[in-house]
């Protein structure tokens, strides 16, 4: 399986980084050289084995439903990089 | 008095048992360490007034009671700490202050040390040689072209140049063992569960687990016993009692069987690797242990599978660095999405933005079985071959890394043979176990080499055990001049 | 009751389309806390007021799940009839969005907390039954407010986390009707349940509306759109009119439809194609590593399925058998968890079957009226129950009834008081109406004596000539049966 350029700036598209145009030929080189080292894994046959879905082998753990966090907006919105007193700002979002 | 900060961790701490010296004396010297050191980059932050004040305020109501009495300690800049810059090595996160402590950083408070400042580390962990890091790489005090190892080189660093009396790192992949061998120093990564994970910046979340970096065993079985515990704010945290490593902590290992896993004997390894493997092994046969074959059949395919599982988990990790709620926001972009893109494109590094897509891939519509399914049922292999193992051992022995530290700039321009260089540790993340790096010799260049112990899971007792036992009769020392200063 | 004949199709010059329709319904669970954290879930807080450093993904936070969540998915699961399954896994749903901290939502994907179930309408073309899918446990989204700035979106996340569940329908809907009733069910059995308000004005239960057509008769589904999020019935049914007769008007031009997310614009009532969610398919779901997979142990959901409440559909049969009563009034008396109870309250007290008339006639009407429901109730149970055995008793007639009933929402009293105290007794005493009826017909004697020639019709005016000289006590059967005597006399 080879990574096009098309198929990168599509993954970039979905994880929501912008490729540099410059850099998008040994981006393509690397990951092409990569995935060639993890395909080794189809040498293997996994067709009777359960996928590992936790390496503990316990359940999972709950809590009591209390309220016992909240009311700290000021710490919340403290670092960030726009705001007002109540909310978080970001640029105006088209639906 | 004036070299107090080449001691070790109990040696030190001793002394302020004994009051040789006052917390604020010992942290002085080691601000005076730091502030001669600039030159090997290894902090990211210094909380030197911070530190002098509690400092201080030990030494006027001294509690020796405590595991860590007294201590300054500077840790890796991915653990979240209160009120001071939290980077993770990354532009995006360059101007964090977290409002909350990790709980790892919190039990060692908690056990009276405090802290000195944070450790420059590779970009959110991602790397082998703290080259991914946007405060610049970190050198090694072994040599000044030499990488420290990553990703936690600033910690192996800080250690070996006594600019902390001990340090804390993270490992996904080997990074507490791989930079622990390249400084000569000690290196547990425990068993996936026994450190909280709570305030730790994420890599990937199923391998992550902070550890100990030490300059001995004893020491690190001190600064295990602090950080780990149970805690309930992690769903991943096993709630077990606590243990005192340091209390049980035994120079006789007569009797007890090491696996030695042939498929650990790689091509291309150098001689100088095979030749401390097997002087590792003659000294636990000569201490009363006893030697085992093992086969560990799918060694080879462990870091494929890592390098599907661990960027799948970091894609979906670092979703969250977007520039809303915390860190760099790109100012270019005329609405939401470019400003995503812009942000992460500018506020994350190149190795950190070719896992995200790597990760991404794997986990893309038509592609899951593949990569991601398939990883997943590898694992399940590598995880099965260390249980039919230690059906028959008690600890497995292997080389630390596939060399010794190699030179800044080496390797940046290959990832593939970056990424080689944790073929050694990253089969015991996969499988959740804890192993522990320990300084074996050095090579002809005359940079140390690290031996590794892999344990049964929650067996942190027995390969520490056996370090302890090692070191004492292994007779290594690091030499070090401070040619930085 | 007769039976109608289902009829919801939409004709097209080229045949007659039937249109298939699947809901995603997504209900908030009841609960005091978040599913992942300890924040408090409730409704109409100050913005950003109730968000944990968990809730907003800041770096190293991790979730630990809700206890009572889980149950609460467990007790709906058990009232939809469903399969719980004892193994379930969490996973991330992976997708950019400014109200999503994350950058994803923790669902469950491909091992749900609860598999197959079923859901039974009751039509007027008959009962039906409506199969479910799969319920499982997800994360909500904070909230973007769009219109307090030209140029900002502004982020709320006190919504952030809290819990839902997501009940998927399998495509057994075949017209708005069912989906009202459909959807009126489920907030039924929730309610009752107790694991979800129901409250559509507070969002705390919303949609996906799957919809596609097809030719009558075709066995194959036809390409469906996805209406995103619409939170009222009546826009989830003018969605699907409107959505029906877009793609039906598709086919009939030759056209193909395009699998889509749509947006239904409730100022507009149309449904348009969402752009911005172009790439969003592709959400790249996997277990999330900070959990670990979910065990039930058997015993949890035994011990759950025996404190379940008595469920809408027994209690239906149960008064139909217990009361007497007809499927149309008990499915109306049973619709609500709190009108069940007062309907038993009251019928425990009176009789069942002038309890329901009354309950179903007066008090539904004047609740209606007055914008108040059954737990604020003006008329205690109690009194309500007086007020019917007084009519049961023929101490007052219907009409007084009405009366007492009016001064009763007023007052709040107690119906045998105002009746005293207003002296609005049923005239009973035969003497006394004899003595009344006397003095009528003496003063109409032209009246009597044309009613004596045949003119049968004016015994209805004597009647009220009866009425009117009692002030309407008069009790209406006596007042017969003595004129009547009477007047043959």
């Amino acid at each position: 399986m080879s990574l096009d350029k098309e198929k990168i700036k599509h993954v970039a598209k979905l994880a929501r980084i912008s490729v540099d145009e410059a850099k998008v030929d040994s981006l393509t080189k690397d990951l092409n050289s990569i995935f060639k080292f993890i395909e080794q894994l189809n040498e293997l046959n996994t067709d009777k084995v359960e996928p590992l879905t936790s390496i503990l082998n316990q359940s999972l753990r709950s809590r009591k439903d209390e309220i016992s966090d909240g009311k700290i907006r000021e710490k919340i919105l403290k670092n960030s990089p726009k705001k007002n007193e109540e909310f978080f700002v970001v640029p105006k979002v088209v639906e | 008095m004036s070299n107090i900060t080449n001691q070790s961790l109990s040696e030190i701490l001793e002394s302020i048992k004994s009051k040789k010296i006052s917390s604020l004396e010992l942290t002085q010297a080691y601000i005076k360490n730091i502030e001669n050191a600039k030159k090997l980059n290894a902090f990211v932050t210094t909380t030197f007034d911070q530190a002098l004040e509690n400092a201080k305020k030990f030494d006027n109501k001294s509690n020796n009671e405590q595991l860590l009495s007294g201590v300054p300690l500077a840790v890796k800049d991915l653990f979240c700490t209160e009120n001071v810059k939290t980077t993770a090595g990354s532009n995006i996160l360059n101007n964090f202050v977290p409002s909350y402590e990790s709980t790892v950083t919190k039990n060692l408070w908690n056990n009276g040390a405090f802290l000195l400042g944070k450790l420059n580390c590779d970009e959110f962990a991602m790397g082998s040689s703290n080259e991914t890091s946007f405060f610049g790489n970190v050198i090694n005090p072994i040599g000044d072209h030499l990488v420290p190892g990553g990703s936690s080189g600033g910690s192996s660093s800080a250690l070996v140049a006594d600019l902390t009396p001990a340090t804390i790192g993270t490992d996904t992949g080997g990074s507490i063992r791989q930079p622990a061998s390249f400084t000569g120093t000690v290196g547990l990564k425990p068993t996936y569960g026994l450190c909280s994970r709570w305030g730790i910046v994420a890599f990937a979340s199923s391998l992550d687990q902070a550890g100990p970096m030490t300059k001995t065993v004893n020491d690190c079985s001190i600064m295990l016993e602090a950080m780990s515990g149970f805690d309930e704010k992690d769903s991943t945290s096993i709630n077990k009692k606590k243990e005192t490593y340091s209390k049980n902590l035994k120079d006789n290992i007569k009797g007890l069987k090491i696996g030695i896993p042939k498929e650990y004997r790689v091509d291309n390894m150098p001689k100088e690797i095979d030749e401390l493997w097997e002087k590792g092994k003659k000294i636990l046969k000569d201490l009363g242990a006893q030697l085992i074959d093992i086969s560990l059949p799918h060694t080879k395919y462990a870091l494929p599978t890592y390098y599907i599982v661990a960027p799948a988990e970091a894609s979906s990790n670092l979703a969250r660095y977007d520039g809303v709620r915390y860190g760099y926001r790109s100012q270019k972009g005329k609405d939401l999405i470019e400003m995503y893109e812009n942000t992460r494109s500018e506020g994350f590094g190149d190795e950190v933005k070719r896992r995200i897509l790597i990760g991404t891939y794997v986990l893309s519509s038509g592609y899951y079985d593949a990569y991601y399914l398939k990883a997943q049922k590898v694992r399940q292999l590598i995880k099965k071959d260390f249980d039919d193992s230690f059906t028959k051992v008690d600890a497995i022995l292997t080389p630390s890394t596939p060399s010794s530290a190699f030179k800044i700039g080496e390797k940046t321009n290959d990832p593939v043979s970056m990424y080689l260089n944790d073929i050694f540790t990253v089969p015991v993340n996969l499988a959740g176990l804890p192993a522990l790096s320990l300084p074996a010799g050095l090579d002809k260049q005359g940079y140390p080499l690290g031996l590794q112990l892999i344990g049964k899971a929650l067996d942190e007792q027995k390969i520490l055990n056996i370090g302890y036992a090692f070191e004492k009769n292994c007779g290594y020392k690091n030499e070090i001049k401070k040619w930085w200063s | 009751m007769s039976k109608e004949k289902f009829d919801y199709f939409i004709n097209g010059e080229k045949g007659k389309y039937e249109v298939v329709i699947g809901l995603e319904v997504h209900a908030q669970v009841l609960s005091n806390s978040k599913l992942f954290s300890g924040s408090s879930t409730k409704f109409g807080a100050d913005p950003n007021k109730q968000v944990s450093l968990i809730d907003s993904a800041f770096p190293g936070m991790l979730p630990v799940i809700n206890e009572e969540c889980v149950k609460q998915a467990v007790r709906t699961g058990l009232g939809l009839n469903a399969k719980i399954n004892n193994y379930s896994v969490f996973d991330r749903k992976n997708y950019f969005y400014a109200d999503l901290p994350q950058g994803y939502q923790i669902s469950q994907y491909k091992n749900p907390i609860v598999g197959e179930g079923k859901v039974l309408l009751d039509m007027p073309y008959g009962s039906k039954e409506i199969g479910i899918e799969r319920l499982h446990l997800e994360q909500d989204a904070g909230k973007s407010i769009h219109d307090m700035d030209p140029s900002s979106t502004y982020v709320d996340l006190n919504r952030s986390g809290i819990a839902l569940m997501e009940i998927v329908s399998k495509p057994h809907l075949r017209s708005p009707d069912e989906v009202n009733a459909y959807i009126k069910k489920l907030r039924t059995i929730m309610r009752y349940l107790g694991t979800c308000d129901g409250n559509m004005q507070e969002g705390s239960l919303r949609a996906d509306v799957n919809v596609s057509v097809r030719k009558v008769g075709d066995k194959n589904f036809g390409t469906r759109c996805e209406i995103k999020n619409v939170n009222s019935i009546k826009f989830m049914q003018m969605a699907i009119e409107y959505e029906a007769n877009r793609q039906v008007e598709l086919l009939e031009d030759g056209k193909v439809i395009d699998q889509e997310t749509r947006l239904f614009d409730t100022k507009k009532n149309e449904t348009r194609s969402m752009r911005s969610k172009e790439d969003a398919h592709d959400y790249r779901y996997f277990p999330d590593p900070d959990l670990l997979p979910l065990k039930l142990e058997q015993k949890l959901i035994d011990d759950l399925k025996k404190s379940l409440p008595e469920l809408p559909d027994n209690k239906k049969e149960r008064f139909i058998q217990e009361y007497g009563l007809n499927s149309y009034e008990a499915n109306v008396l049973v619709s609500e968890k709190e009108i069940s109870d007062y309907y038993e309250e009251v019928a425990k007290l009176s009789d069942k079957k002038l309890a329901a008339t009354w309950m179903m006639g007066d008090l539904f009407a004047m609740l209606n009226d007055k914008g108040l429901n059954i737990s604020n109730s003006p008329i205690s149970s109690k009194n309500f129950a007086e007020l019917v055995q007084s009519i049961k008793s023929g101490e007052i007639s219907g009409r007084i009834a009405k009366e007492v009933f009016e001064i009763m929402v007023e007052s709040g009293d107690n119906p045998k008081k105002i009746i005293e105290s207003k002296g609005m007794k049923q005239q009973s005493d035969p003497k006394e109406l004899e003595k009344m009826i006397n003095e009528i017909l003496s003063k109409n004697k032209d009246k009597v004596d044309q009613y004596k020639a045949g003119k049968e019709k004016l015994f209805g005016f004597f009647v009220g000539q009866v009425m009117k000289l009692s002030g309407g006590k008069a009790n209406p059967q006596l007042t017969n049966e003595i004129l009547k005597k009477l007047l043959k006399g």
